[in-house]
């Protein structure tokens, strides 16, 4: 027995795993990792994608300051923090080159796991995860060089 | 099996279930959601190299996401395997007869089946969509320190200027790429 302040239970990795099945069931489902719905999007030919974001970035902000205003802990008894972010180019010089892959590759991070178990193209996402750990590696190499 | 869990799911469904994410995995854990960080992880779990991004205990700051990504992955095993819808994405029918015009024709999948097919991969078209767009996802996402989840939910969520700066990049690119840069890769 420790004499620290008491923690509270550590959340196992199922609990995230399980999480994670639920996120992936609705990115799947509601088409969010569709090449089509991306493209639709970005042509502004149909409310889809937008209407996910409209309603989706409102949740997140309502949930997430009322954690902040609550100074809420998790259930580990942590007290829940998030550092703030310095502003500085590389949001919109990564951005954009990830905003340019994200048209291409008609996913963004989150949607190539689930596309890969969906086995979508024949198992071909592979590549496009195996492509997206070059580019982030590259990145690793690059990072002294870059202005951030 | 529910004919609801078939069909695909409305944006009014998930739109406020994608909005939860960050709150509860804050709950969970004090967690930032953001699943690019995955991708450094796994760099930093089979090749780290003498870079220093990459030299940091992944287990300890990332199996957690790891975990959330493996589930991500079932999840889309879930509904793209055992609940597939059995229609076709339906995409505006404007959008279908400009991807038509630019050479594209099977429809019935997620993802476009004539250009993200193996026999595809040593064509412009998916070397261009598949490899290069999967570099830039890469590289694009770790400079800019995170994803559509990271910065367009997570820092969106905590009000971070920089994240709704990023969210802005995002789309500025998606939206050059598609119309500027599809046409020239696609030919016509």
């Amino acid at each position: 027995m420790s004499t620290a302040p008491a923690p509270g239970r550590r959340t196992g990795l199922l609990a995230y795993v399980v999480a994670g099945v639920l996120f992936g069931l609705v990115l799947t489902k509601a088409e969010l990792i569709s090449w089509f719905r991306i493209q639709e999007m970005f042509r502004f030919q149909g409310f889809h994608m937008f209407g996910v974001f409209l309603l989706a970035m409102p949740t997140a902000i309502l949930t997430v300051q009322a954690l902040k205003r609550a100074q809420a802990r998790s259930v580990e008894g942590e007290p829940i923090a998030l550092a703030p972010k310095t502003m500085g180019p590389r949001y919109v010089l990564g951005g954009a080159i990830f905003g340019v892959g994200w048209a291409l590759a008609g996913a963004c991070p989150g949607p190539l796991f689930a596309l890969l178990g969906a086995g979508a193209g024949g198992g071909t996402i592979a590549v496009v995860i195996a492509a997206a750990l070059i580019g982030t590696w590259t990145y690793g190499w690059l990072r002294p060089r870059l202005p951030h | 099996m529910p004919d609801f869990l078939r069909q695909p799911w409305p944006w009014w469904v998930a739109g406020p279930l994608v909005g939860l994410v960050p709150a509860a995995l804050l709950l969970l854990g004090n967690r930032l959601f953001g699943m690019s960080s995955n991708l450094r992880h796994a760099c930093a779990a089979l090749v780290p190299g003498r870079v220093e991004f990459f030299r940091y205990d992944w287990r300890r700051e990332g199996g957690w996401n790891l975990a959330f990504a493996l589930g991500t992955l079932l999840g889309g095993a879930l509904g793209g395997v055992l609940l597939a819808s059995p229609e076709p994405v339906a995409i505006a029918a404007r959008t279908r007869a400009d991807l038509e015009a630019l050479g594209v024709r099977a429809f019935d999948g997620l993802v476009p089946g004539d250009v993200f097919a193996w026999s595809a991969l040593g064509t412009l078209r998916g070397f261009v969509c598949l490899v290069v767009g999967g570099l830039l996802v890469g590289f694009g996402t770790a400079w800019a320190g995170g994803c559509t989840s990271g910065h367009g939910l997570t820092g969106v969520g905590d009000l971070q200027p920089a994240s709704f700066l990023a969210l802005a990049a995002f789309f500025a690119g998606g939206i050059a790429a598609t119309w500027l840069l599809l046409p020239l890769v696609f030919g016509s």
